[in-house]
């Protein structure tokens, strides 16, 4: 099933909401599902073999060479080539081989020997993320007057703060 | 949207004060990271939606960190197409972001915006989601690591970066991968230019793993004898290795022009002597001047007064006189659009302005 916002890629995110009674059901790849700030609670791999794992899921799923494909956010292999921009994080997964090559003829490393960033406990990261999207949920909710909503939205936020 | 240059702490001009180690040189020196935030696009590929979270996400976390609390929020998407060339003459915001690749007219890019504070600029929206910019007057990137440094700390601890344990911070150019660090200085080079030496001098930079460009950085040319000098990669070196790295290599650059200029006296003083009067009398009496003669004649000022003979013009004003003789700063003072001929005689009225004022001669 393709994504109902962008209608590109496949629906990864399947919702059931409820509005007004009305049961509607949405499905979204997990990138239009980010846009609107619905966490999938999926977070890429973040160890090695889970990253190998990925890579080899990509490249076996799709044909060698250009046509390969992000499965994030589209990206084909040729997109690259032509543009020398990569279009998100998980490009990186999907072109890895075609990458380490070209990383070790333009710096001549693939290693990267500087600061480390402390990947922030997922608990705290969720959390801002989280606050973002209620703060944008109440900015909306107050602008539909939909004051009740935003009460529990400002509950929630006082929550987390 | 009307651009407030006074909500701009110190205009994003603290450089202009010529307060560092070789400032007679070397104007400025500033530290680049590329970071991304992790979970969405990057901005090339991203939808405006997308962008609009990420400015959102970013000016959410900029309040939580100290010292960028108090930063001014310019969005470059709202700014009339005068106002972002502006912003681009005063290095606040790169071509790509202000929109000018695309010629004058073109809008800026979507979400674009850019968070300063006195020192230090963040760029949201350019090629990577993040763009943190830390300027130091004169030769100083030590301290422009160190501050760099600490706010990409500060940043970080608030908003998740995109990054991989072996690659390190992802950017959307892979020639950024990595540190996302580029160390830069912009280079006054009269001497090795008028010597012939300049082009051997570049040449030596690219074994050195450094590379050059113009005043305005990527695929600008190169005028006034100015020079950016900056590290070629940024993969397999740490920030420090990187930073010495260029430190050391323009250390010997500024010898070099050092040596080039006590040659150029010793060997054709007179010579250099009437040219560089020459400069300083077209400047100080010119009824019109274009751009890149300013610029050239500007550069000619700036080597008599680093060879002492304009003691009395300081590299603050020759500094001022660079960013704002240009024509959207020019446009600016006047309040009004300037056609080419236009911004030609009120850059001709400003400089002989300023040079009237600031510039004691000698008896």
């Amino acid at each position: 099933m393709l994504c109902e916002q962008c209608k590109e890629l496949e629906a990864r995110v399947h919702l059931t909401q409820i509005v007004e009674n009305a049961v509607t059901h949405v499905h979204l790849c997990e990138r239009c599902a980010a846009e609107r700030g619905i966490e999938t609670g999926a977070p890429e791999p973040k160890h090695p073999l889970g990253d190998f794992l990925q890579a080899v899921q990509q490249q076996a799923a799709q044909l060698p060479g250009d046509a390969a494909r992000c499965a994030y956010c589209g990206t084909s292999l040729r997109e690259f080539r032509a543009s020398g921009k990569l279009g998100c994080a998980h490009c990186y997964a999907a072109f890895e081989q075609s990458l380490r090559e070209l990383l070790r003829r333009v710096h001549g490393s693939v290693r990267h020997q500087g600061w480390q960033y402390e990947v922030r406990d997922p608990e705290v990261m969720t959390r801002t993320q989280r606050l973002d999207a209620l703060r944008d949920k109440l900015q909306k909710a107050v602008a539909e007057e939909a004051f009740e909503l935003a009460a529990s939205l400002r509950d929630e936020i006082r929550g987390l703060e | 949207m009307t651009l407030d240059l006074s909500l701009i702490p110190d205009g994003g001009l603290h450089w202009l004060a010529a307060s560092g180690e070789h400032a007679g040189i070397v104007l400025s020196s500033r530290i680049r990271l590329a970071r991304n935030l992790a979970g969405f696009a990057f901005p090339p590929r991203a939808r405006e939606g997308e962008r609009l979270r990420v400015l959102h996400q970013l000016r959410s976390a900029a309040g939580r960190v100290p010292s960028l609390r108090d930063a001014a929020c310019i969005r470059v998407d709202e700014c009339t197409p005068q106002e972002r060339q502006l912003l681009h003459e005063r290095h606040l915001v790169s071509r790509e972001l202000a929109g000018l690749e695309h010629g004058p007219g073109a809008l800026g890019v979507a979400a674009g915006a850019v968070l300063l504070t006195g020192e230090a600029g963040v760029m949201v929206n350019e090629e990577d989601h993040i763009r943190l910019q830390v300027f130091r007057s004169g030769f100083d990137i030590a301290g422009a690591l160190r501050e760099s440094e600490r706010l990409d700390r500060e940043l970080g601890a608030e908003v998740p970066y995109a990054w991989h344990r072996e690659f390190g911070y992802l950017t959307a150019c892979p020639t950024n991968t990595g540190t996302g660090m580029r160390a830069s200085v912009l280079i006054h080079l009269p001497g090795l230019v008028l010597t012939q030496e300049i082009a051997k001098v570049l040449q030596g930079l690219q074994h050195m793993g450094l590379t050059y460009r113009g005043l305005y950085g990527e695929g600008s040319d190169v005028l006034g004898n100015l020079f950016q000098i900056s590290n070629q990669t940024t993969l397999g070196r740490s920030e420090d290795e990187l930073a010495d790295q260029l430190v050391r290599v323009v250390r010997r650059v500024i010898e070099r022009e050092e040596e080039a200029r006590r040659v150029l006296l010793r060997d054709a003083g007179y010579i250099i002597e009437d040219k560089l009067w020459r400069a300083f009398g077209t400047l100080r009496h010119a009824r019109t001047l274009p751009a890149d003669e300013a610029m050239n004649l500007l550069s000619g000022v700036r080597l008599a007064a680093g060879l002492n003979l304009l003691p009395g013009l300081s590299v603050y004003t020759l500094n001022k006189l660079l960013i704002f003789s240009q024509t959207a700063h020019l446009a600016h003072a006047e309040g009004r659009v300037l056609t080419e001929g236009e911004a030609n005689l009120a850059r001709a009225k400003y400089v002989r302005t300023v040079l009237a004022n600031e510039a004691k001669l000698p008896g």
